[in-house]
């Protein structure tokens, strides 16, 4: 199955990255998951819970305030005000 | 012990101690520099981020924005420019400066009313020193830039922008900033923030068809507020390199000429303390000479 190519940078420093299965994040207008092979979309990050299933390993969450959310064939950037990684 | 020895001795020892002052600004700013570049580096994914989407939404051309409409005539134009706040850096803020005074020149002359706001405190100190108006002044940092301020920087002036011409707001955003371009190279340049001519588009035209969410107004709302808040930042963090990196070279260049000052003081304390022996010599031997033939 084709991986999703997560990117996620706050303003001053790149957050996380790498290969991931499937991710859900909030938008202004709820919440949305991403699996690989999603239509292009940009949309507006609203505050709360970003989840990340990565290819390999437990799952990342990470906080995020602000910015937007870009899937474009399988690449995956979110750009944040802030961002972080919860353990 | 002569007066003139005494002279270049006092100098040698000043010279000597202002030497070792360089010498630690210098390695100051070399270390600071590299953590410099590397922040600007750090905040580069960010900006090339969102630079795509602005592309992408912006290439979409059936959406009229107020930020990227372009008005016919503009008549006042808001002009940001980037020095630093302490000065030991060579020519560096002298030549943002100097590039902004050119850049105000050919606004006036295109009949532009240029409204400046000046980022560090030498730029205020020019501005203050010659009773010139300025709108905003940022200081402080300007060698480790905050994000807030660029923030609140972006915030003024998109803020600036949006606001009617009659009201007093701008149809234009220039940016004067040193590009950094290697550790020897630092060259002020200008660009124009506003209104928006999207750079660093190295695909043309092969932007997917995204969807938006809410919508792509709302999210152009968004969007470019920030764009330009990281346009700004990044310059701001660029300019930071520069400016180290050209402490770094002026503190190199200080250091080298106090080496050359201390080798001509030597060279001139030990001529005087010999011409002082020779003098005493000669003395003696007269007096002894006058002695003996009375």
């Amino acid at each position: 199955m084709a991986a999703l190519d997560v990117q996620v940078v706050a303003v001053d420093h790149a957050v996380w990255s790498g290969e991931a299965k499937a991710l859900t994040g909030r938008t202004v207008d709820g919440d949305i998951g991403i699996l690989p092979g999603h239509t292009p979309v940009l949309a507006l990050l609203a505050e709360g819970e970003l989840t990340i299933e990565p290819v390999a390993g437990g799952p990342v969450r990470a906080h995020v305030k602000g910015g937007f959310f870009s899937v474009d064939d399988d690449k995956v950037t979110i750009v944040a005000d802030e961002a972080d990684i919860q353990s | 012990m002569g007066a003139q020895i005494r002279v270049y001795r006092d100098k040698i020892r000043s010279t000597s101690s202002m030497k070792k002052i360089f010498k630690a600004m210098e390695l100051i700013a070399t270390a600071r520099v590299g953590k410099a570049r590397s922040r600007a580096q750090a905040s580069t994914p960010y900006a090339e981020a969102i630079t795509r989407a602005v592309a992408a939404v912006a290439a979409q051309d059936d959406i009229d924005h107020v930020l990227t409409e372009k008005v016919a005539q503009p008549q006042r134009a808001a002009v940001l420019i980037m020095a630093s706040d302490r000065g030991l850096a060579g020519a560096y803020s002298t030549n943002v400066i100097k590039q902004s005074e050119s850049l105000l020149a050919t606004l006036k002359d295109q009949g532009v009313e240029a409204r400046p706001y000046l980022y560090g405190r030498k730029a205020q100190a020019f501005y203050d020193f010659r009773s010139r108006e300025y709108d905003q002044v940022w200081t402080g940092n300007t060698d480790n830039p905050v994000v807030t301020v660029g923030q609140e920087i972006g915030k003024t002036l998109v803020d600036r922008f949006i606001q009617p011409t009659e009201e007093g707001g701008v149809d234009e955003i220039y940016l004067v900033y040193t590009e950094f371009q290697s550790m020897v190279t630092q060259e002020p340049v200008v660009k124009r923030l506003l209104p928006l001519a999207v750079v660093e588009a190295d695909e043309p035209a092969a932007h997917p068809l995204y969807e938006f969410e809410p919508s792509a107004e709302e999210v152009l709302d968004a969007l470019l507020p920030k764009y330009i808040e990281s346009r700004i930042f990044s310059a701001m963090l660029e300019a930071s390199a520069s400016e180290l990196a050209a402490r770094q070279r002026a503190m190199k260049s200080a250091g080298d000429n106090a080496n050359d000052l201390i080798l001509k003081y030597t060279l001139l304390r030990n001529n005087a303390r010999q011409a002082e022996i020779t003098q005493e010599l000669s003395e003696l031997i007269a007096g002894a000479d006058a002695l003996a033939s009375s």
